[in-house]
């Protein structure tokens, strides 16, 4: 039996929602205190204010403390394997360029382990967003190093301080092509969310960092580095189009580490490009059989 | 159809680079067009220029399963195919050369000489590919055919090189033509015609056809020999079939990418080699673990690690057994040949569909690289489709399980997008709503009931995965035992043996995993004496079916130097064997590429 499924959502459009709407079925299990609550508040905020429905959604994550986060959403999600949300996300916006994808994990999911589909991912421009909640240490393995760790820093896996020198994620994001590179904190939530809504509407590879402090194993980095240091991008002169101006600023750290929108640019998508995708709607809910004129046509060659 | 089957076979030998596929290719598209079954294998290794090359292609009004033992007809398009294999040629044999290149060797008794004195021929050509020309003539006059029908091949071939080169080749080839003819004596049986046209593909062919006529959507791949066939085939017919087709920057990526797809609701798959599988070892547990429906196909080649790259092997079984972490159910199928990957894809992926989980098509360089004709009238596009219990009307409230505990063990699944049916799905166990059994406390009854559910949907499909039969008389002295590609060879082995008086049957297998081994006992249990044939060290298949039967075999025929098994190998084992000789046979392989 072949089964096409068309039009599996009919009825009148549902109302708007609220953040509360996209409340999963679980609360979370993290550290309180911990900056991923409020990721996952802005998350639902933004979902809501742009009009989104939870089954337009699908987060995808890999493995660590933040990549519990698509249970705690209510929406279609993945919580899949380490350092994979990104590919796992591409596979489901290619099959069904109809919803909405958000990745999410943390830096060591995103930048260590997962650190060569990040690179991939950028250049490719699939209209996905990715949301990093980076804490600069492995939080759910007890306190390690993580790529983004300070030059310097003790944790149990370099307990004479860290040797090497962190990874700067925007900066690598703007080099590897992606075309919407941001930085949020946690602990300012108005402007990470509004950061969020921008980043789901851009067309195209979308990537948030968000400083989201671990309370419990990172106490170089905690709110109280932050709140002082922190900038806005947007209360200065900075053009979005200016990669080398950005590259300048994400580099910034010291008493001014600056969030906002690095760089924006609109370049065709990866999808826009496909020309699989050209007609036809996604390719999840096509006839699954090849016509038989077309397979003729491959005959046909074959001899 | 003369009653005498025609059986004839030739071999084409230089360097890579020396533009060995272009008349292997133009003469087989001849042949099948002719009617002729063939069957092509291309001993090659990973360099780029250099080295030696020997496709062997072998051709018959008969269907052909393997390259067969001898060569009638040689092309030695340097001094190194000369100088190796000349004394493979036997009485009646052709040797074609270029005598302005090439000193012969000492030709064996009754094995004809064809010296080709190119420069003469081609009036001064320098193109250094233009002996390949020469060759195809001269080839062609041996075989009795009309000129016309390589000049029908080379203006297809050349075609789109422009009218100057089409004329080059037509000119030169018919030069040879008429030098042969003036020269040596052609073959005493002309090359016969089939009843109709055949088709020619590759395994690797045949595996994304199959692909495709099971209604894959999404096809993923990093390229990796022996399995980049696949890709290049999907880049090439995907847009024209509505499949995505993309190329990732490793196999973790590509295997998980599937899982994405699949999960969306494609059916999905991706190919690699051994190599390329164990980065996507990972992802077969978390398909397993989030059921989602997805097809691996490894195309064996000889290992371990990058091992040889070009060469064949069954090596990978206790990989593929043991691909991912945990204890879970999974398919495993090991085609026999090239039509039978292209009907095993549209099966397996129904039963994937069926039970939720993943499935590994475990093919080898012999199947995927080889060159084979088909009957384009057996090629079914259009094989039942059976996408198993997937949900299709929307639903109201949010009372859905995505993993609920049913009798069969297989829960309705639903596809992202799809109103009233929202979940999430994990590679963290889960409980029947898709809830992390970590996120309250690891449930030990929970925990038992999900393992049981999962392994329960295979116990309901079990029927529908056949047993291996026996083929061939019951009561034969010899039971042969193989697995996989080595089908079409054994087959051939066992006429031979025939021939010589000792009648032996044949048991091949194709599922590996569910393994029938009820039935495997009942049947082994009827034969008198066993030898299983593997290509490979170590028994692997041996070693797995002793551990689902407890049952041991009376001997061994196992070859692991990186080329196939010719019928003769085979052959002269068994002999061995019979004679009591030996039980543990290795042949020999007297073709040096």
């Amino acid at each position: 039996m072949s089964v096409i499924i068309e039009d599996i959502n009919s009825g009148p459009p549902p109302a708007p929602l609220k953040a509360k709407d996209f409340k999963g079925k679980v609360d979370p299990d993290w550290c309180a205190g911990c900056g991923d609550f409020g990721v996952l508040k802005g998350l639902q905020s933004a979902c809501a204010s742009l009009g989104l429905q939870p089954h337009e959604i699908v987060t995808v994550s890999g493995i660590g403390c933040s990549s519990n986060l698509p249970g705690y959403f209510n929406a279609y999600g993945m919580h899949t394997l380490h350092g994979r949300s990104l590919p796992v996300a591409t596979g489901v916006k290619l099959a069904n360029h109809e919803l909405t994808v958000i990745a999410t994990g943390g830096d060591g999911d995103g930048y260590g382990i997962g650190g060569n589909h990040f690179t991939h991912l950028a250049r490719r421009n699939v209209n996905l967003t990715y949301v990093v909640m980076n804490n600069q240490v492995y939080g759910l393995t007890t306190g390690q190093i993580s790529p983004t760790s300070c030059h310097g820093m003790k944790t149990k896996s370099t307990p004479f301080g860290n040797v090497e020198t962190p990874i700067n994620p925007i900066t690598s994001s703007i080099m590897n092509g992606a075309t919407f590179v941001a930085r949020a904190f946690s602990g300012d939530p108005k402007h990470m969310i509004s950061l969020m809504e921008k980043a789901i509407q851009h067309k195209g590879f979308a990537h948030i960092d968000v400083f989201s402090p671990c309370v419990t194993f990172n106490h170089d980095n905690d709110y109280k580095f932050f709140k002082p240091r922190i900038k806005r991008l947007e209360d200065e002169e900075h053009d979005v189009s200016d990669w080398k101006a950005a590259c300048e600023k994400a580099m910034e750290w010291g008493d001014t580490i600056y969030t906002g929108l690095f760089l924006h640019r609109q370049q065709a998508t990866l999808e826009d490009q496909e020309a699989v995708l050209a007609e036809g709607g996604p390719l999840s809910f096509r006839p699954i059989a090849v016509t038989k004129e077309k397979s003729q046509q491959i005959i046909k060659r074959m001899m | 159809m003369s009653s005498e089957k025609f059986d004839f076979a030739f071999a084409i030998g230089g360097a890579a680079g020396q533009g060995i596929a272009t008349p292997g290719n133009i003469l087989a598209r001849s042949f099948v067009r002719r009617g002729l079954h063939l069957n092509a294998y291309n001993a090659y290794q990973s360099i780029i220029r250099g080295g030696h090359i020997f496709l062997t292609v072998r051709i018959s009004d008969r269907p052909v399963e393997n390259h067969g033992d001898k060569l009638d007809l040689i092309v030695c398009l340097n001094q190194d195919t000369m100088n190796r294999h000349i004394s493979l040629m036997g009485p009646g044999s052709r040797i074609i050369y270029n005598s302005d290149a090439i000193k012969p060797g000492e030709a064996n008794q009754g094995a004809h000489l064809c010296p080709l004195p190119v420069v003469e021929i081609t009036d001064g050509n320098r193109n250094r590919l233009i002996q390949n020309t020469v060759s195809l003539g001269s080839m062609v006059s041996l075989l009795g055919l009309d000129f016309q029908v390589l000049e029908d091949a080379l203006r297809l071939h050349f075609g789109r090189k422009g009218e100057a080169v089409v004329e080059e080749n037509v000119n030169v080839a018919r030069a040879a033509f008429e030098y042969t003819a003036a020269n040596f004596l052609p073959f005493e049986r002309p090359l016969p015609e089939g009843p109709k046209p055949l088709a020619v593909w590759t395994g690797n062919d045949a595996i994304a056809m199959g692909g495709a006529a099971a209604g894959v959507k999404f096809y993923c791949a990093y390229p990796m020999s022996p399995a980049t066939g696949v890709l290049h085939w999907m880049a090439q017919n995907g847009p024209d079939l509505g499949i995505m087709v993309r190329q990732i920057e490793d196999e973790i990526g590509v295997s998980m990418m599937t899982i994405g797809a699949a999960h969306a609701g494609c059916r999905a798959m991706c190919a690699t080699s051994g190599g390329g599988f164990a980065l996507m070892t990972e992802s077969v547990g978390a398909a397993a673990m989030m059921e989602i429906p997805m097809v691996f196909i490894n195309v064996q080649r000889a290992g371990p690690s990058t091992g040889v790259p070009t060469k064949t092997e069954q090596g990978d079984l206790w990989q593929m057994l043991g691909a991912s972490q945990g204890d879970f159910e999974k398919f495993i199928v090991a085609p026999r040949d090239a039509l039978d990957a292209f009907n095993t894809l549209p099966q397996l992926f129904n039963l994937v569909d069926r039970c939720q989980c993943p499935g590994i098509v475990l093919s080898d360089l012999l199947i995927s690289e080889g060159t084979f004709s088909v009957d384009p009238d057996v090629i079914d596009m259009h094989p039942p489709i059976d996408r198993g219990e997937l949900i299709t009307d929307p639903a109201n409230g949010d009372e859905y399980l995505r993993y609920e505990d049913t009798k069969s063990g297989v829960s309705p699944r639903a596809l992202p997008g799809m109103q009233g049916y929202i979940h999430v799905v994990s590679t963290d166990e889960h409980d029947e709503d898709g809830i992390l059994l970590s996120d309250e406390f690891t449930n030990p009854h929970k925990r038992r009931k999900m393992v049981e559910k999962r392994a329960r949907k295979i116990q309901y499909i079990l029927d529908d995965v056949p047993p291996p039969k026996l083929e061939g008389p019951e009561d034969a002295e010899i039971t042969l035992i193989g697995w996989g590609s080595t089908y079409g060879v054994i087959r051939e082995a066992i006429e031979q043996l025939e021939e010589k008086g000792v009648i032996a049957n044949h048991l091949s297998f194709k599922w590996i995993v569910p393994f029938k081994a009820e039935a495997v006992v009942e049947i082994i249990g009827r034969c008198k004496r066993t030898i299983m044939i593997e290509n490979n060290y170590s028994g692997q298949f041996f070693r797995f079916m002793r551990s689902e039967t407890g049952l041991d075999v009376d001997g061994h025929i196992r070859k692991y130097d990186g080329e196939p098994f010719m019928p003769h190998h085979i052959v002269q084992a068994v002999l061995d064997q019979v004679s009591g000789q030996t039980t543990h046979s290795v042949p020999f392989q007297e073709i040096m590429v």
